[in-house]
């Protein structure tokens, strides 16, 4: 095992490459001079200055990240809970359609979803915009969230709690003080995950979202039916600049704190 | 008291937002087509009682999917399509799974997050990507005829070469990372064993890593074939006016025809379509939990 083989290598390589190079050739083609993306004409970065130019662009970036973090925040609060009720309640009345309302939206097909979500403010009269998109996103994510959560809560030594509750906190105090700092990583990370479902979602928010709001990806989208452009490859550049900084903070962050509890686990152990 | 707020606001929650709608794509796709022309509003008015209710049902909609080939052909190419590219997958996914389970420790933590790291990019633009390197002036058809492979430039954007080469794709990071957790669980000696017993390296892993690994290639697999199987994105960008898919029928049906009713029934065909591979899936996953216990 020390040493790759051939075989590995060749593999490896390759499908890193075929994983990567799209999007590097995004890059680069994103400081094209020329209108022709396929055509180089050497660096410019007026594709950038076009971009923060563009006002609409701008308005449906500013919606949706306005969505995004709306209905991440309230899918965190919302999937928690749910991963609580899952793995903690145990049996109650109508436990079996409870879970099965958490894991039916991850693999509902997104044109169903939407679908059902814009009869359904149809028939409650509901004006389409922001609030019909946030409600929508909320409804997905918190299901990721609650997936994300209860994995963590599931391995969770539930006598903490309990010691917790014999020293004298109540249920909600026992909650804050003890399980959610623990189970805080997954929290965050599901309303990581949840933001960026949110950022990327076009199928559900085209069914959901009137004509005062349009989300990126919608802008995205009829742009990109007409063609390849400039314009698109350099907005595109910035959002996978954000994303890779993003994750990889994330797992510098992550691996500092794995090694900080660690060392905190060790000093312990020679203290005792 | 507390107990059963907690349980009761989720709950409330998804009843309102993902039972209920789904109720509603039910009736609508049962109702009257002339009746149910947009603005339409369901209306349900239980008070004629149940049997009113049903006889409102009508399944002329579900007759029209039947008549109109249009429908049962884009079932069965979205079928086609979900099947052949995840096998695809599968067989671009496997190797670099396998690469990745075999590469020194320390290496690993970031060949992972190298694979995830796409997952974390937008969807939309990964598939966007693909447009310029498959244009009939893009960049796969200049390397193509620089090199003097070909003379003429391919077509392959807008046909279902460039859906097959979207999903494999943007899907490829599901496929790998049950299989490489599958098979960086495996236990390295078996194979040894194998191979001091008289295998071959390549009869080693077919008779023993590959069957040991399936679990993964079968979560794997679920996990490509059943988004692809609705996906809407990949067919629109990248694949032509002759692409037949059915998440890409539904939106037509819905945004250009306008007409509800039957986008709401093609919903419902679908969505019972999707049903014999979830079931499977949980089954596999449930096998799996048990099986680590």
């Amino acid at each position: 095992m020390t040493r790759l083989s051939w075989f590995n290598t060749v593999s490896l390589t390759l499908g890193f490459a075929f994983l990567y190079i799209p999007m590097i050739i995004l890059i680069i083609y994103s400081f094209n001079e020329s209108r022709l993306v396929t055509v180089w004409a050497g660096f410019s970065t007026k594709w950038y200055g076009e971009l923060i130019r563009n006002e609409a662009m701008l308005d449906a970036a500013w919606v949706t990240l306005r969505v995004a973090v709306m209905s991440s925040t309230i899918a965190t609060v919302l999937g928690t809970m749910a991963a609580y009720v899952l793995v903690r309640e145990g049996r109650f009345f109508g436990r079996t359609l409870f879970s099965g309302m958490i894991y039916a939206p991850l693999v509902m097909p997104e044109v169903i979803t939407g679908l059902s979500l814009l009869l359904l403010f149809i028939g409650l009269g509901l004006d389409r915009g922001i609030l019909t998109i946030v409600l929508a996103h909320t409804t997905f994510s918190m299901c990721f969230v609650s997936v994300v959560v209860s994995s963590r809560l599931v391995t969770f030594d539930r006598s903490l709690e309990e010691a917790a509750l014999d020293l004298g906190c109540s249920p909600f105090e026992a909650f804050r003080l003890v399980t959610l700092p623990i189970i805080a990583p997954a929290v965050i990370s599901g309303w990581l995950l949840a933001f960026t479902l949110s950022l990327d979602d076009l199928v559900i928010a085209s069914f959901t979202s009137g004509p005062s709001a349009t989300t990126l990806p919608i802008k995205i989208f009829s742009a990109v039916r007409l063609g390849v452009s400039p314009e698109i490859n350099a907005l595109s550049t910035i959002m996978i600049a954000i994303v890779t900084v993003g994750v990889i903070t994330a797992s510098l962050v992550s691996k500092r704190n794995a090694l900080r509890r660690q060392k905190d686990e060790q000093a312990a152990v020679q203290n005792a | 008291m507390r107990r059963w707020v907690l349980i009761a606001v989720p709950y409330l929650w998804l009843l309102a937002l993902f039972l209920v709608p789904f109720v509603i794509v039910f009736k609508i796709s049962l109702s009257d087509v002339a009746l149910a022309r947009p603005p339409y509003i369901p209306q349900f008015s239980w008070d004629d009682g149940i049997w009113a209710f049903l006889r409102e049902l009508d399944f002329e909609n579900y007759i029209f999917l039947t008549t109109d080939s249009l429908y049962w052909k884009a079932y069965l190419s979205s079928l086609k399509i979900a099947v052949f590219s995840t096998f695809l997958t599968l067989l671009v996914g496997y190797p670099i799974a396998y690469g990745m389970a075999r590469a020194p420790e320390e290496w690993r933590p970031t060949l992972m997050m190298l694979v995830i790291l796409p997952f974390w990019t937008s969807f939309l633009i990964r598939v966007y990507s693909w447009m310029g390197i498959l244009s009939q002036e893009g960049y796969l058809n200049q390397i193509l005829m620089w090199t003097g492979i070909i003379s003429t430039p391919l077509t392959i954007l807008n046909t279902n070469t460039a859906v097959y080469v979207g999903i494999v794709y943007t899907y490829l990071p599901f496929m790998i990372l049950p299989i490489y957790a599958a098979l960086d669980r495996l236990d390295g000696s078996l194979i040894e064993a194998a191979e001091d017993l008289g295998c071959s390296r390549f009869q080693a892993f077919w008779l023993v890593t590959f069957p040991l690994s399936r679990n993964g290639v079968i979560a794997g697999s679920f996990l490509v074939f059943i988004p692809a199987l609705g996906e809407f994105v990949i067919p629109s960008i990248l694949g032509g006016s002759k692409t037949l898919m059915i998440g890409k029928v539904l939106w037509e049906e819905f945004f250009s025809n306008r007409d509800w009713p039957v986008a709401s029934a093609v919903a419902v065909v679908l969505l019972l379509i999707l049903v014999v591979p979830i079931v499977l899936f949980q089954r596999n996953q449930q096998r799996q939990a048990e099986a680590e216990q």
